[in-house]
């Protein structure tokens, strides 16, 4: 018992409750992510930059107009959700029958585009809203409210998504297309519809992220490029498309990266996280849930 | 007079023009973007080796970045020349591709899932940069030490018409090897297994064998491509030789100038390169950003309305009217 407690000693307790509560900032990022990829079948490689996007909304409506957090969030949520459908409306509506490829290399495009247009609108100076939450101290371990309620508000987003999905006809007609694309079109569903909703929920998801991950991160017009990649390994590594497979792969590579930083520097967490990335490759290369045929 | 002879004259004329150029005309500025162009074209075209047969990376950036740091560092830490150091930087290029595109290749990972595993290849070659900032001088850059002896063994030219002639040199073996590629049964596998690969496995086609070979032909050539940009600017920073930003850079460009065509990645960076000048000149630094908010409005209208390219285009409007 005495040497169980020694290798579970309260800085490997503190960093692994982090990487849970990381993990669900990046399941919300792999869940947005995945609906889009299950129901269009295109892959937004500007995801990440959605959700910069979101967070020089929240500077300006929080520090610049001087509106309280909880009711520039909903505010911010919305104009992501807006961008979502904008982004489908321009760039996917007009490729959907071209090849796969050629989609996710036009929203490459639309990275390169949200990214330089931060720069020219706002500037590359790193910028945050001011707001520091408090620490909340557990024993001799601390954690930070913004991950506790990033964490809880992560959650609560997903949940709605998955009663949105279930319990309403809107919601089961996403799903039955991600099944089936030819054939719900014979049925009666109005597709393109679907695919702008679907895209504006995927929106609203980086809306969310945005807000929570404004609390713990300066805002900056590359800040996406830190949280993008990992969000479409964690996409792979649970199945591209599968949402119970990234849930899960997200906060397995949260821990992976919490647990590495611990121990060395954070980029490091990384450099593991896609150590065990290509390993897992190897292992279950459809994803982490599926059977190895 | 054949077509054939006549677009052989028609490229001997052109090569010999080319060379014979910065000893006619010796503006500094001129043959530093000539050079530029050259080196980039050269880095493209090894992207389109491969994105021509649909296998879309998003890694390259990783491959370049490999090329240059790790010919640098050898120079500086261990005082390896670069004529040893360009060769071992190729080989942990190779490696890094075939231990990346083993496992996808092997089990069949393709279209948006290679994409993604290659764009998280670039992603993590510029976090392990940044991290082992002791060595490499993480985001700020990183210098090769200029040579107080011999200026050859270096690979340190003052001179640019020297830097001139051998970035055409390398240019053009890369536009032969395209040739060579063009040329061998290996494209016919190579197209067959882009179509179909279960239909190109079926006709005897070893398509792990064929994609593995043309993915360490084109992560070879970009590192190499690296490790010349490195010794020729004398400077190199995570954002310019490596990451998702560079491979983007790069499909952006195959895909302005053509993918299918030997010229479309010179044609594409012809196009980017003199853009960028152009705006970095006439705005000065009011432009920064704006480069690239053209590319990508640019790169999204081309794959929506242009998917071949300028010269892609071009050629086949020239064909179909023959």
């Amino acid at each position: 018992m005495q040497s169980f407690l020694e290798i579970f000693d309260i800085y490997l307790l503190e960093a692994m409750v982090n990487g849970i509560l990381l993990g669900g900032v990046l399941a919300l990022l792999a869940l947005g992510l995945n609906l889009i990829f299950g129901v269009i079948d295109v892959t937004w490689i500007c995801y990440a930059e959605l959700v910069m996007i979101g967070m020089y909304g929240m500077y300006y409506l929080v520090s610049v107009y001087h509106l309280p957090y909880w009711a520039a969030a909903p505010l911010c949520i919305l104009l992501v959700a807006g961008l979502g459908a904008a982004l489908h409306a321009i760039v996917i509506a007009p490729l959907l029958s071209a090849p796969p490829i050629n989609q996710l290399l036009a929203t490459g495009g639309v990275l390169f585009v949200l990214q330089s247009f931060a720069t020219v609108a706002f500037g590359i100076e790193f910028r945050n809203l001011g707001i520091r939450l408090p620490v909340l101290a557990l024993g001799e371990m601390h954690f930070s409210y913004s991950r506790l309620l990033a964490f809880l508000a992560a959650g609560i987003g997903m949940i709605t998504v998955y009663l949105f999905m279930t319990r309403t006809f809107t919601g089961t007609a996403i799903r039955a297309i991600a099944q089936d694309r030819q054939i719900m079109a014979l049925m009666g569903v109005d597709t393109k519809r679907i695919y702008v909703v679907t895209s504006a929920i995927g929106g609203a998801l980086a809306g969310l992220a945005a807000c929570l991950l404004v609390l713990q991160y300066d805002v900056h017009p590359f800040v996406g490029l830190s949280f993008g990649p990992i969000t479409f390994l964690i996409c792979v590594l649970g199945g591209l498309g599968n949402f119970v497979g990234g849930f899960v792969a997200a906060f397995v590579f949260a821990e992976i990266i919490s647990l590495g930083g611990l121990f060395s520097d954070l980029e490091w967490g990384y450099v593991l996280a896609f150590a065990f990335f290509i390993a897992m490759m190897f292992v279950r290369p459809g994803g982490l849930l599926t059977r190895r045929s | 007079m054949s077509i054939d002879t006549t677009s052989r004259l028609g490229w001997a004329a052109g090569v010999a023009a080319l060379v014979a150029l910065p000893f006619v005309h010796r503006d500094p500025y001129h043959l530093h973007i000539l050079i530029l162009i050259l080196i980039w074209s050269f880095a493209y075209t090894s992207w389109s080796m491969m994105g021509r047969f649909g296998l879309v990376s998003l890694g390259h950036g990783g491959f370049m970045g490999v090329g240059a740091y790790v010919t640098a560092l050898l120079w500086n830490h261990l005082g390896v020349s670069p004529w040893i150091g360009i060769p071992i930087a190729l080989v942990c290029a190779g490696l890094l591709a075939l231990v990346v595109a083993y496992p996808c290749f092997r089990f069949r990972i393709t279209g948006h899932y290679f994409v993604l595993v290659t764009l998280a290849l670039a992603g993590i070659v510029l976090q392990v940069i940044t991290a082992t900032r002791d060595y490499t001088g993480g985001s700020l850059g990183y210098t090769p030490e200029r040579t107080t002896g011999n200026h050859f063994l270096a690979l340190q030219f003052d001179d640019k018409t020297v830097w001139y002639l051998i970035a055409l040199g390398v240019w053009l073996c890369g536009l032969l090897i395209w040739r060579w590629v063009d040329r061998s049964m290996d494209r016919y596998a190579l197209e067959a297994i882009s179509e179909d690969e279960d239909a190109a496995a079926a006709a005897g086609v070893n398509v792990t064998y064929e994609k593995l070979k043309i993915t360490v032909i084109s992560a070879l050539m970009t590192a190499l491509s690296g490790a010349l940009y490195c010794q020729y600017q004398m400077f190199i920073s995570p954002d310019t030789v490596s990451g998702i930003a560079v491979s983007l850079q790069m499909v952006f460009a195959v895909v302005v100038g053509g993918v299918y065509v030997a010229l479309g990645p010179t044609v594409g960076a012809i196009i980017t390169i003199l853009l960028a000048e152009g705006l970095r000149i006439g705005f000065g630094t009011k432009a920064v950003g704006w480069d690239n908010l053209i590319y990508g409005v640019l790169l999204v209208a081309f794959i929506i309305f242009l998917p071949r390219g300028i010269l892609g285009s071009t050629l086949a409007r020239l064909q179909a009217r023959r």
